[in-house]
């Protein structure tokens, strides 16, 4: 028992990443966090986990038959916690929008890189987006399913 | 290729470029390199506008103006040059001149009731930015508001919150990253954060902080304390904006428009034979693409190219986009082409 704990303590002191290439099993503490229902559609070759919060946001998170998130799409009124959604992508993904960025602007985001996509959407009060690893997506499935 | 959700924000874009910047580099025929104006018209709602590179001359397309704020009640005042027109967001954000931006009047900031001065981080798309929330008299034409919440973007104010840096995205925290002196958001809502800002506990989403010594805490902030799309708070011509750019036949370097305050409040912004499109809770409209429905904005302050078959939609030009903006009612837009325009919305298949 004394072991189990301390194995359960080591597990998180390192990154307990909920979201893109975390486990399937880290659904729940998004939904305490985000404070949302949570409805799990099956599909061919995968899960979608879907958080509804009560300010409005949704997340759906894809899991592989095997428990790997593989893909996160969002909507909602407020910037997404990207920190949170990419967890252990998110300095790539910072990387690469700032190797990428040409001048002023503002408008929509695509980071294309070989083993991450995020796309990021909208406009004042309402943003969506998307991120997948396009190694892990399950046979058959395209990312036109991630939405 | 992308769909779902992403290809609709594309699609989104694609209105974007109808209403500030597809007339400027998709004529895809002879190249003009002069400027083009239009026949703006006078008044005191009429404002002119001018699509640009922008103050740092890095802007691809940006729709900018100018406009005078002031300290509250006071003659002591500052006209600032290329504020970015932005149908995509709501309220007034100026560069302060520690970021390099123009602005040097000394507004006074917003405090809490325990005097510390209270912060924003309010988000883009593609960055975010930060500083604290002051009050300004503006005017832009002839056209008055007083005592308004804005934002003023100064890194130096206090340390970036967390909560604000998580989302991601860059600061645009310089002159060159911004590309502008100021954001002037006059789209579809009354102010940037609305009744989520009001709470306290974990349904408030974090904009607005109250900051001392460098530190600073997530606050709840009343809607009248926002910061706030200036046109709802006009004395007149306040219920709407009408962006008014020329027909081009090919390209050109620059060119000249109108923003006119107030819709069928004067002789000059009548309604007219306008098609309406209701907008949704999020300010937004469906476009239909190849048979699928998609939600699609207004946003002139986004300038990328991002919806490039022109052959497939028939995108070309719609010179007038009119929006309202109507407190406590679903806002709408409306859209009125010339003549020479296509008559239905270029972006439906």
């Amino acid at each position: 028992m004394i072991f189990c704990l301390a194995i359960s303590t080591i597990i998180c002191a390192l990154p307990c990443f909920a979201a893109l290439g975390g486990d399937v099993s880290t659904v729940r503490d998004d939904q305490a966090r985000i404070h949302a229902t949570w409805n799990v559609t099956q599909r061919s070759g995968y899960a979608v986990h879907e958080l509804r919060g009560a300010d409005g946001r949704i997340v759906r998170e894809y899991a592989s038959s095997s428990g790997k998130i593989f893909a996160i799409a969002w909507y909602g009124p407020w910037a997404p916690d990207l920190q949170h959604l990419l967890g252990a992508h998110f300095e790539e993904f910072q990387q690469a929008l700032q190797a990428q960025r040409r001048g002023a602007g503002h408008g929509p985001v695509v980071v294309q890189l070989p083993g991450l996509v995020v796309d990021l959407g909208g406009h004042m009060r309402s943003f969506a987006g998307r991120a997948y690893l396009p190694d892990e997506l399950p046979d058959g499935v395209r990312a036109e399913e991630i939405r | 290729m992308r769909t779902g959700c992403f290809y609709s924000r594309l699609l989104s874009s694609a209105v974007l470029l109808i209403l500030a910047a597809a007339v400027v580099s998709c004529g895809g025929g002879s190249s003009h390199n002069n400027s083009s104006t239009s026949n703006p018209g006078s008044g005191s709602n009429v404002q002119p506008v001018a699509v640009n590179s922008g103050p740092a001359h890095n802007y691809a397309n940006g729709l900018f103006t100018n406009l005078t704020v002031c300290v509250p009640g006071s003659s002591d005042c500052q006209t600032i040059t290329g504020i970015l027109v932005d149908t995509g967001s709501y309220g007034l954000r100026l560069l302060s001149s520690a970021a390099g931006g123009a602005l040097t009047l000394p507004l006074p900031t917003q405090t809490v009731s325990s005097g510390n001065s209270v912060g924003e981080c309010a988000s883009f798309v593609s960055g975010y930015t930060w500083g604290p929330v002051k009050a300004a008299d503006i005017t832009i034409s002839g056209e008055n508001a007083s005592d308004v919440p804005v934002q003023v973007i100064d890194p130096t104010f206090s340390s970036v919150p967390s909560g604000c840096a998580n989302s991601g995205v860059p600061a645009d925290d310089t002159i060159q990253k911004l590309g502008a002196n100021g954001i002037l958001g006059v789209g579809p809502y009354a102010q940037d954060c609305g009744g989520a800002c009001t709470q306290t506990g974990s349904g408030n989403p974090g904009l607005y902080y109250g900051c001392a010594s460098g530190s600073c805490q997530v606050i709840a902030e009343s809607l009248t304390q926002q910061v706030q799309n200036p046109v709802a708070l006009f004395t007149t011509d306040s219920n709407g904006v009408i962006i008014e750019l020329p027909a081009l036949s090919g390209s050109a370097a620059s060119m000249s428009g109108s923003m006119i305050f107030g819709i069928g409040t004067q002789a000059n912004n009548a309604l007219g034979s306008a098609a309406i499109f209701p907008l949704n809770s999020t300010g937004e409209f469906n476009t239909t693409f190849k048979g699928k429905t998609y939600p699609a904005f207004v946003d002139s302050g986004s300038n990328a190219l991002f919806f490039l078959d022109g052959a497939t939609t028939g995108l070309t030009v719609v010179a007038i986009i009119r929006a309202s903006i109507a407190q406590g009612q679903p806002p709408i837009f409306q859209r009125r082409p010339r003549p020479q325009a296509p008559a239905r919305p270029s972006v439906s298949a």
